[in-house]
């Protein structure tokens, strides 16, 4: 079928809309940051070019030093999720009674703002919160913990708290891969004597690497662009010691209009994000048998 | 194991031995899934139980807000915490602005989402493999750099502190679009031919029959909108400057911020702040809880 030119105009009449919106606030930031990274901008005078300097000055700031191992850091809470999140689905994918009670109690902090799930966990971490009283009901220990207090444990706890709040998301993602298995393979197991756990290792895992690629990487990226939680618990204290490389960019970009600063630490990690994804796909994507 | 699979074990001698027969078995069945029961009973404490002290907190009025062992029932509730939570802010206006965000979010994102996603699903012109690719570039564009430069831009749009300044960056997205295409591609094409020998032009075929036939991705996408939308909270807090138009999600924090040593009102405003998207959320679970292909069938 030929294109007549006023079906094509009809077509990009529909498209422009959404092809403006995509222009202005998803392809002009990558350009334009990327331009603002080699200037100094403060939003009020023209940007003005200064080569490399803002990533000289990056990479002589301790305190952006400091927020890269954080982010880096920040990447033990992959393994973690991901394992509990596929135990979660394994343990949730039957029709036990009652289990969709269980689906939806996984979900809910998924479901909750991270301004409430800030404010729940600065409740729990408190001096005389839960979870002290708790440890310490336990005797394990007999001064309370400053989880965000103290500068050696505060970024641990703000981690755990983004292992509570994405466990659900990829129990999700993780029962969605369990489900496309087919029960068939199971029952051919089954008869062949398999136990349950050489078909967890020899059936489910094998068979949910494609998921596990997929979570994995966006746990990974999800990782070292953290800071939504950073910014509700702690401001990157005590001591600067939870600042992670988008933090920084945060407070230098929004709080102290140093954009320039900001964007060229957006810049590194965006290479970074871009690094760590390259690899994800050349090392682990499934070989085919 | 399935009933089926226990069933022949038990001797159908009589009626009543079959029954205690039928019995034992279930009492079994949960017998051996205790260890399973018990597994997701602790995971699930550690999901819901901060929320529980916090609604515990929130309804309480008396004794230590810190008391030791922390209480598992409100000890003399009331609803005085959440009343003084009005009296504290404008939660009133937290809501409205709420509201307003979110409804204008999920309008704008159905509307420009499956406008765009009609001439990828069913058009034939030039350009359409590389629009459509460049659509789903966007999903692994460095989305970290876009927070500040879109800052920097809704400034010079003078968008600051505007709900239109809020929405307008979320609208058009890569998912949507793709929902709604993949909607828009199982209309069958004889609808589509039968309306066009009817006269009908491209834009009634939209309206008239792809719209309504896509109806159940219109109320995935609407759903998953909604709740990103006001669960959202770095980008409002950026883009709105004065307390009048914050959002709940942001307005919580400002209450937790200002008044942190009210403990209880604190826990109140976080409870008011998440209970209408919880309900939104128990009556569409199966929205969620589905994964990916749960959204689109």
């Amino acid at each position: 079928m030929a294109h007549s030119r006023k079906a094509t105009l009809t077509a990009y009449l529909f498209l422009t809309p959404a092809m403006v919106l995509l222009l202005a606030f998803a392809f002009w930031p990558v350009g334009f940051g990327s331009y603002i990274a080699f200037t100094q901008y403060n939003l009020i005078d023209a940007p003005v070019w200064v080569g490399l300097e803002n990533f000289r000055e990056l990479f002589d700031d301790e305190l952006f030093i400091g927020s890269l191992k954080n982010s880096a850091l920040y990447l033990i809470v992959v393994p973690v999720i991901q394992v509990l999140a596929i135990l979660l689905a394994v343990l949730v994918n039957n029709n036990l009674p009652g289990i969709k009670f269980f689906r939806a109690a996984y979900y809910l902090p998924v479901v909750t703002t991270v301004s409430v799930i800030g404010i729940i966990w600065n409740f729990m971490y408190n001096d005389d919160g839960a979870l002290n009283a708790i440890l310490r009901w336990l005797h394990l220990i007999n001064e309370p913990i400053g989880f965000l207090t103290d500068d050696r444990i505060a970024l641990f706890a703000v981690m755990f708290v983004t292992i509570w709040r994405g466990l659900g998301w990829y129990m999700v993602l993780y029962l969605a891969g369990l489900q496309a298995i087919s029960a068939d393979v199971y029952e051919a197991a089954t008869l062949d004597g398999a136990n349950a756990w050489q078909k967890f290792w020899r059936i489910t895992v094998p068979l949910l690497l494609p998921t596990i690629l997929l979570c994995s990487i966006m746990s990974m990226l999800a990782a070292v662009k953290a800071f939504e939680e950073v910014q509700i618990m702690t401001q990157g204290g005590p001591f600067q010691s939870t600042y992670t490389a988008l933090y920084y960019a945060y407070e230098f970009g929004i709080k102290s209009l140093n954009f320039g600063r900001a964007l060229a630490a957006s810049l590194v990690m965006s290479v970074v994000c871009m690094l760590l994804a390259w690899l994800n796909f050349r090392y682990l994507q499934p070989k085919n048998p | 194991m399935s009933q089926a699979q226990t069933m022949p074990a038990i001797a159908p001698s009589s009626a009543s031995a079959l029954q205690r027969g039928l019995r034992s078995a279930r009492l079994r069945r949960i017998v051996r899934r205790l260890p399973h029961y018990l597994l997701l009973s602790v995971l699930a404490i550690i999901t819901v139980y901060p929320f529980w002290w916090t609604l515990v907190t929130a309804l309480s009025t008396t004794g230590d807000v810190y008391s030791f062992p922390p209480p598992l029932w409100p000890q003399d509730p009331s609803l005085v915490n959440f009343i003084e939570v009005f009296d504290t802010i404008d939660l009133l206006a937290f809501y409205k602005n709420s509201l307003l965000i979110s409804g204008a979010t999920v309008v704008g994102t159905l509307v420009i989402c499956s406008l765009a996603a009609y001439p990828l699903a069913r058009m034939q012109f030039p350009g359409r493999k590389l629009v459509f690719g460049a659509i789903i570039a966007t999903m692994i564009l460095p989305a970290e750099i876009n927070f500040l430069v879109n800052f920097i831009t809704v400034s010079k749009l003078q968008l600051t502190d505007s709900v239109t300044g809020v929405v307008l960056p979320n609208l058009a997205g890569a998912v949507g679009i793709f929902l709604m295409k993949q909607a828009f591609e199982a209309v069958p094409q004889d609808l589509i031919d039968a309306a066009r020998v009817d006269g009908a032009n491209e834009w009634e075929i939209f309206w008239k029959i792809m719209l309504p036939l896509a109806k159940p991705a219109l109320g995935a996408l609407a759903i998953l909108t909604l709740v990103t939308a006001w669960n959202q909270y770095i980008w409002p807090s950026v883009v709105m400057t004065s307390p009048e138009n914050f959002p709940l999600s942001v307005g919580v924090q400002y209450l937790s911020g200002s008044f942190s040593f009210k403990t209880r009102v604190v826990a109140a405003g976080a409870v008011l702040t998440v209970i209408p998207i919880l309900i939104v959320f128990l009556f569409t679970q199966r929205y969620f809880l589905r994964g990916f292909d749960g959204a689109v069938k």
